[in-house]
């Protein structure tokens, strides 16, 4: 068909672009996670003294474990938000339908940035979600746990992540062929039923991507906490940054990066084995 | 409406009423106040092309779709006002909606879970209807996994095991190929007769309406054209549509004065009043006149030219100008070749008289 000379132009550019930008960065943290800061200087000795220090400070345990708390709580938000609306959308809205969608999609081309700073200013001290329980007589002084919490991190990176939890699950809603839903209601089973034996276990391959998305998006964000999450609200990625940054301890900053990248592994294999059996094609 | 309907509920021989049924989309009118009554064990289809309202007839009845004025009753109930989920009435879908994600078992299954049946119900029952569309075999396999003709037959085994009063059928045979079209029909007459459950029967197909209803209800444009049994809707057409939707005809715009109608050089006794009529004449009942024995007055006799022969086997299809403003078309048994001109005869019996 093709001749060789072909093929290998053709395959060059992204099998030198996943090499490049891919393995090679994840070998060399692979890599550093095994060497060793001493005097202010990177010394290139093997050890596992990164993965000790790891292990043995409750810091960096205590703040990934909130990381995938917080995490897990953005991923359950965003799929009670983006569920029931992908639902609406797809079997209810009617007309409505492309309009909606699109007033779905449209917040995803707001710059991430602004979006966080909007946030700040609707959860702040003086800002619109205080004025109004103020306004409401709820409470007569500014709420301050609002804004530099865990709580503003969740809200803000559900706020984000909606969206990408309900395009998949969108996409898998619209992909159930609809005399299966008639064929349930023939067969005597209500809405309820129907949506709980037919919809839900059709609609799961979509559920899944879209929980995997939030999950592992959210297990990787650094902005959010930084921006809104305050002293209670750092997140593991904020560790890795300074420990890249003005700590200077690219090894053990690489050691906590291997360690995320083993929990998303884990998990991306788990759900592509849910996935697998919940697929019918 | 209801009055009139209260004393006719508790007559039996009505097992489904429609009473007066209109379906709009939006301007669209789809349906245009049918009515039809359906006897308890009959096998009835409803037949017309596509856009002539059988299918919306149909969802009307499985409850998938409100009507927009008119009843419909079921053994004395309102049927129309209940969800679908609460009628006995059961469907088989045009591209059968197996569940993928269940093994056929637990498509079978599903309509008595969700009723609840005890479970040593269930299961004896899944068996026998699968036994019954010869499906037991793949009990455990996954819909996907099976071809056409036994995606149908667990279709239909999921809609028989509720046992329905009525099932619907939506042109359940219209995506096999021809061989197994045949065999499923002939399967699912004798399946009907064994479960002795009502079928409503949807097609577009007018052989395989012939074949299997005792009666046939043609719609055309949202309207019932004639509900009558084969025999009877093919030697009685009562309009022009029907004799040329189910099989052909020759249509013949005749006049008549005096008991004789006139179509061209053909003349035949009828008993249509003066004026000018339709005929229907089935071109099976034009022969060759030696081959017609008794001649009697009812036997009408003309001279043609064959335009056309072809030869179809058993059969042959004759095109023959006779004068009488457009060619006959004739069937003949088949016989070696025939000179031009010919003598033919039909029986006036034959020629019946349909509105236009």
């Amino acid at each position: 068909m093709y001749s060789r000379a072909y093929k290998t132009l053709i395959t060059a550019p992204p099998l030198l672009w996943v090499g490049l930008f891919l393995l090679l960065p994840y070998l060399l943290m692979f890599a550093h996670s095994f060497w060793l800061v001493r005097d202010g200087f990177l010394v290139h000795e093997w050890n596992l003294q990164n993965y000790h220090k790891l292990i043995a400070n409750p810091l960096y345990v205590e703040v990934l474990l909130r990381t995938m708390r917080i995490a897990a709580s953005v991923t359950l938000l965003s799929v009670f938000l983006g569920y029931p609306l992908a639902y609406y959308l797809s079997f209810h809205a009617g007309a409505r339908k492309e309009l909606l969608y699109q007033l779905v999609i449209v917040p995803l081309w707001v710059s991430y940035l602004v979006r966080g700073y909007a946030w700040k200013t609707i959860l702040g001290s003086d800002g619109v979600l205080n004025g109004f329980l103020q306004y409401l007589h709820i409470t007569h002084e500014p709420v301050g746990a609002l804004l530099y919490s865990p709580f503003a991190v969740i809200v803000m990176l559900t706020h984000i992540y909606t969206p990408f939890v309900f395009l998949p699950i969108y996409a898998s809603l619209e992909h159930i062929p609809r005399p299966l839903v008639e064929a349930s209601h023939d067969l005597g089973a209500n809405r309820l039923t129907t949506f709980l034996r037919v919809i839900l276990p059709l609609s799961m391959p979509g559920l899944l991507a879209g929980a995997t998305f939030a999950f592992v998006l959210s297990l990787g964000d650094f902005l959010a906490p930084l921006l809104v999450g305050g002293p209670s609200g750092t997140m593991i990625a904020n560790i890795v940054q300074s420990l890249f940054g003005a700590a200077y301890d690219w090894p053990l900053g690489a050691a906590i990066s291997v360690c995320i990248l083993l929990i998303t592994i884990t998990l991306l294999s788990l759900t592509e084995r849910f996935e697998k059996r919940w697929s019918f094609k | 409406m209801a009055n009139a309907h209260s004393a006719t509920s508790g007559a039996s021989g009505v097992l489904l009423a429609v009473r007066g049924v209109a379906k709009r989309f939006g301007d669209k009118e789809v349906l245009k106040s049918l009515s039809l009554d359906i006897a308890p064990g009959e096998f009835i289809t409803l037949l017309g092309e596509s856009g002539s309202g059988k299918t919306t007839l149909l969802r009307l009845i499985a409850g998938f779709e409100q009507p927009s004025s008119g009843e419909i009753w079921m053994n004395g109930d309102r049927l129309d006002i209940q969800p679908a989920h609460r009628r006995r009435v059961n469907t088989v879908f045009q591209q059968y909606a197996l569940f993928p994600h269940l093994s056929v078992r637990d498509n079978v299954a599903y309509g008595l879970r969700v009723k609840k049946t005890p479970k040593i119900e269930v299961g004896g029952r899944v068996d026998q209807a699968l036994k019954m569309v010869k499906m037991n075999e793949f009990a455990d396999a996954k819909p996907t996994r099976l071809s056409g003709g036994q995606q149908q037959r667990v279709a239909l085994a999921r809609a028989l095991v509720n046992r329905p009063q009525l099932l619907l059928l939506d042109e359940p045979l219209s995506a096999l190929d021809a061989n197994l079209r045949k065999q499923m029909q002939s399967e699912l007459k004798s399946l009907q007769r064994e479960v002795g459950i009502t079928f409503l029967f949807v097609t577009h197909d007018q052989e395989e309406a012939m074949a299997l209803s005792d009666r046939i209800a043609l719609l055309r444009n949202g309207a019932l054209e004639q509900v009558a049994a084969p025999r009877e809707i093919y030697a009685r057409p009562a309009t022009a549509y029907t004799a040329q939707f189910i099989g052909q005809t020759n249509l013949l715009k005749a006049s008549v004065k005096a008991g004789i109608a006139t179509c061209g050089s053909l003349k035949w006794p009828t008993s249509a009043s003066d004026g000018s009529t339709l005929f229907s004449l089935r071109p099976e009942a034009i022969q060759l006149a030696s081959d017609v024995l008794p001649v009697s007055a009812r036997w009408v006799r003309f001279r043609g030219t064959i335009q056309q022969q072809i030869y179809g086997g058993a059969s042959e299809q004759l095109e023959i100008e006779c004068g009488a403003g457009q060619p006959l078309r004739a069937r003949i048994p088949s016989r070696a070749a025939l000179g031009r001109d010919q003598e033919f005869s039909f029986s006036a019996d034959e020629v019946v008289q349909v509105k236009s």
